[in-house]
Order: structure tokens, then sequence, then C-alpha cells
């Protein structure tokens, strides 16, 4: 893709970041920082790849270790998150 | 032309050689994370929230797994050439490892723990990106980010040397917040002198090492960047002190996210362009929030220091003024007679991990006829949102909880103000005292209250802006001194005696 196609994605994609995220419940901005922390680590996609090239040993190790640290994030994020919107509860009427 | 081919030809010719199949997979991905945020608006759908961003991460590795499989090519010694067995067992092995792990992190860790868990995930991510960048800079053959003399692409050497330092400084910064929020480093301003200058220096060297890197691809220079952004990690952080770390927090949430937006330009994957855009604004966004409640520039939080030298600044001020000691059993008294009680937490409770006392507090009252509301101040606590994941865990229910500008007002007709580790975040001066270095923060009024019951540990402290509180010396203040959980279950013990 062109850099000024990924670009525009980019440009767009911080608008509609800029809308979500006001929407989002003060009361749930732990959550939401759990939540970005996770998906942020779909940077395992670049670790992926340079675990899967051949060519280079390190690059391959590096990549390995990348994945190890994303997937900490990506499991661990998604589950604590999990855990604390379990506990949101409405009053009992 | 069938739509294969169309796809093909949007795909374009930069890059990676795309499989369209796999653009369309990484943009379902990217507009589930969409949705995924979409869903924290509010606590009805959070789950389900949780849940896309689930889906839209195993679209994204699913994909990237089935569309680079290890592949051995074969050579002199061994003629095979198929799937590299190893290597898919390597990296499905690595997946397992992390799961194994960050399932064991997410269970165990304790809800008032959750701002270093937090910080710790932040870490990691951006440990991860430099990595990824590393391994790109390594092997830039398999990214398709460069010719086949080896000479990597001027932008991609730019979106590079980006993602290195970012995700360097969110390591490292990440490090300390998570040493100062675990109380292994001391949560005090720790100050460096002429640190602004070293601080401006390296930041202005890596900024010119990474356009120096568009003309030169040397090893030195990708790695002097990466050095020298781990360097300006810790030297940015290492200043800021224990109360500013909500803006610390979200700073790094917001560099994990261009860190990953970075690498997605590298790769010119849009799941990662579209997450990283998110992530970036979410935390930008929250650290703009929490400034505001502290009525502090973002400049000023990252320049670090507040509340050093504020204290030395007020000692000499401060003369003995009279106050009003209670005990739980008074407070049980005044709490049980109110119409309406008003509790306000902060990170003494959290600290003192009072907040199940609390809830049954709360619950004794509510027998009794009593109306009892929350008021959150935005940054009460260590981390956006961290005094409303505590009162939920210990399940008091989410429309009991009000933020401040939806409780303000309620002050003026409530009976009982019943402060709990908080101090800052109702200090009147903030309103009156131009010279107060908490002036303009947006305040809990809980001085318009009959009464105010104030927990905390000694008279001596003073709240973290180094100022003192005007409350506690009212006439209709009540202080109760005392650790806040053993305060709290003391009034329990009181309200249940009923002997009143």
């Amino acid at each position: 893709m062109d850099f000024i196609a990924i670009f525009s994605i980019f440009i767009l994609a911080c608008f509609v970041g800029y809308f979500v995220v006001w929407s989002v419940t003060p009361a749930l901005h732990t959550p939401l920082m759990s939540v970005t922390n996770a998906i942020s680590s779909v940077i395992i996609v670049g670790a992926l790849i340079a675990s899967a090239a051949a060519g280079s040993a390190s690059s391959k190790w590096l990549g390995l270790a990348a994945v190890v640290m994303a997937s900490i994030n990506i499991f661990g994020g998604f589950a604590v998150t999990a855990r604390m919107l379990a506990m949101y509860k409405k009053k009992e009427r | 032309m069938d739509f294969q081919s169309i796809l093909s030809a949007a795909a374009g010719e930069h890059g990676i050689a795309v499989n369209p199949w796999a653009a369309i997979a990484y943009l379902v991905a990217g507009v589930l994370f969409i949705l995924s945020l979409r869903g924290l608006s509010s606590p009805a759908t959070a789950q389900s929230g949780n849940r896309f961003g689930m889906m839209g991460m195993t679209i994204a590795v699913v994909t990237t797994l089935v569309t680079h499989v290890p592949w051995k090519t074969g050579d002199a010694t061994n003629s095979y050439v198929g799937p590299d067995l190893v290597g898919i067992a390597e990296i499905l092995g690595a997946i397992a490892i992390g799961a194994v792990i960050g399932i064991v992190m997410a269970r165990r860790i304790a809800m008032t723990a959750m701002p270093q868990l937090v910080a710790a995930f932040h870490s990691l991510v951006g440990l991860a990106a430099v990595a990824v960048a590393a391994a790109a800079y390594l092997n830039p053959q398999a990214f398709g980010i460069a010719d086949a003399a080896g000479q990597i692409y001027t932008v991609s050497r730019i979106e590079m040397g980006l993602g290195i330092a970012i995700g360097a400084i969110t390591f490292s910064g990440s490090v300390i917040a998570f040493l100062k929020l675990n109380g292994n480093m001391s949560g005090a301003a720790i100050m460096l002198p002429g640190r602004h200058i070293i601080n401006l220096g390296t930041l202005a060297a890596i900024i010119g090492l990474v356009a120096y890197f568009t003309v030169d691809q040397s090893p030195w220079v990708f790695w002097t960047v990466t050095g020298l952004s781990f360097l300006i990690g810790f030297l940015l952080i290492i200043p800021i002190g224990g109360a500013d770390m909500p803006v610390v927090v979200s700073m790094l949430n917001s560099y994990s996210g261009w860190a990953a937006a970075a690498m997605g330009f590298t790769l010119g994957n849009t799941a990662m362009i579209i997450t990283g855009a998110l992530v970036g604004s979410s935390g930008a966004i929250l650290s703009y929030i929490m400034c505001r409640a502290m009525n502090r520039s973002f400049i000023s939080v990252i320049a670090g220091g507040f509340g050093a030298d504020a204290s030395a600044a007020s000692s000499g001020s401060t003369e003995q003024r009279p106050w009003k000691p209670g005990s739980a059993d008074d407070a049980a008294f005044l709490m049980s007679q109110a119409d309406t009680v008003i509790i306000v937490p902060g990170y003494g409770m959290a600290v003192a991990q009072a907040q199940h006392a609390l809830r049954e507090m709360g619950d004794l009252l509510k027998k009794e006829g009593v109306t009892v509301k929350y008021a959150i101040h935005p940054v009460a606590g260590r981390m956006p949102g961290h005094m409303n994941v505590l009162l939920a865990e210990a399940n008091v229910p989410y429309d009991e909880v009000f933020e401040l500008e939806d409780i303000n007002g309620e002050f003026a007709q409530a009976d009982v103000a019943f402060v709990i580790g908080a101090n800052d975040v109702t200090n009147p001066s903030a309103k009156t005292d131009k010279t107060s270095p908490i002036y303009g923060m947006p305040v809990l009024d809980v001085e318009k209250a009959k009464t105010v019951l104030f927990v905390k540990r000694s008279m001596g402290g003073v709240g973290y802006a180094g100022v003192d509180n005007d409350v506690f010396y009212m006439d209709q203040t009540m202080m109760l001194l005392g650790d806040a959980k053993k305060m709290t279950d003391d009034i329990v013990k009181a309200l249940n005696g009923g002997g009143h």
C-alpha cells in the first residue's frame, strides 16, 4: 500500500479513536486502559512475521521474544479486563 | 475483472506482497477493535466490547500465522521443501508461554495493584515494539521494506526509527512508573540537576539521528537511537511524583499506541495502524482528562517535580489550629442519623484496602434508611478510574458511584461527607487561594455538607501537593485519625452494635 493511503487510514482512525474514547464512561477508564493495552499488542503481527522469516537468526529470535511479550499482554490484558468488567454490577432493585 | 484481481490491484505494489484476503481480515480486526472500545461506553455493554477485542486479536493473529508460515526451501544438507515444523512449533510455543504468564498474572493480581500491572503491560508493549523494529532492521527483506541490495526504503527508515524510539521510551518509562507504583522506588519526585537541558539535548539527538538514519542505515545510528531512547524514557519519568502517576500511566498508554502505529506503517498493516491510532488517542485523551482534573498543563506534569518543594514553602506559615477529633462510635452515630451520606474515597482507601469494609458500612447505613452515594474525583488513585474498579470489586453497584461534576451539587444537601484516604481533591483552597499550588483544580465541595468526617492517618501529614486543608479545622469537621480500614471496620462494628 502506498504511504498516502496508509496515512489516510491512520488519520481517520485517530478521529474515530477521539470520538469513541470520549464516549467511554469515566467509571470504565481503568478497563479502557487494560483493553487498549491488550489491543496495542497487535504488534504481535510484526513479531510473528519476524519469527517466521528465514534469513536472519537474530531477527528470528527477537521476533520470538516479541511474540512472548506481546502474548503476555494480549492474554493478560483481555483476561484482567474481563475480570474487572465482571465486577461492575447494577443495584439490585 | 474478478473480485480477487480488484483486491490485488487495490493491495498495491509497495510493501510486502499483500494477500488481499489477509488485508481484508486485518481491516475487519481493526473494525472489531473500534467496536471493542465503543462497548466501554457503558458497563452494560462493556463485556461484549471486550469480546470484540478478543475476536479482533484472534483474526489478526490467525491471519498472520496462516500467511506467514515458516518455510524450508531446502539447502545442500537437507533437500526438504515445505513448512518448517520446528519453526511453527517455536512460534506456537512462544504464544503459549505468553498466554500462561499473562493469564496467571491477570488472575492473581490484586485490584489495588492494577496501576502497577498496567504499567508492566505497557513496558512489554514497548519492548515488543523495540524487538520487532530491531528484527525488521536486521532482516528488512522479510518485511518487504528493502530493495534487493538490502537498502531500506527511506520512508520505512523514518517509520522504523520512530517505532524504535517510541517503543524504547514506552519501555523504560513504564519500568520506572512500575517501580514507583509498586513501591520499589520512592514515589517522590527525584530531581537531577540540569535535567531539562539533558532531556532536551537527548531528545534533539534522537530526532537528529532518526533524520540522519534516512541517509545512513549503519548499525551505529540505529542502536544509538535505541540506546538514547531507553535513556530518555528513564529520565523523563524519574522526576515525576506519585500523584502525577495517572497522567504518566495514561501518557505511556498513548505512547504504546503510537509505537504500534509506527510499526503498522512499516508493515503496511491496517490492523496495527487502526489500533495504534485508537490506543494513541485513547491515552492522549485520558492524559488530557487527568491534567484538566488537576488544572495543570501537560507540559508542567512532564517537566516533573510537582510537590517536591511545595511542602517546604508552606511549612513556614503553618500554625497550630484547633481541630476536633472523633471516634468510630461518633461517626457511626452521626451517619446512622443522616438522610444522605456521600463517601469520598481516595488513594489512601486503596493503600489500606478499605473498599470492602467501606461497602459493608454503606450496606448497614442503607439498611437504616440512609441514602449512600460515592463521589469520585478523576485523579483519585493512581490511574484513571482506579477508585471505580476498587468499589466495583467490593460489590458497590456502579449506579451509586458518581463523577465529580454529577455529584458536586449534592454536597450542600448532604448530611455527612465521609472522606476516606483523599485530601487534596477536597481542599477548598483550590477555589479561593490563588497562591495555592492546587489553585484552579476542580475539587469536591465536601465543606458544604452539614458534617464532614475525615478519615486520615494522622494530623501531621499533608496531602501530596504539600498544602494544608482548611476542611480539617472547620467546626462541622470531625477528624477520624487512624488506618482507613481499621477505622471503617470499627464504624461497621459500632453500627452493628446498634446501641444508639
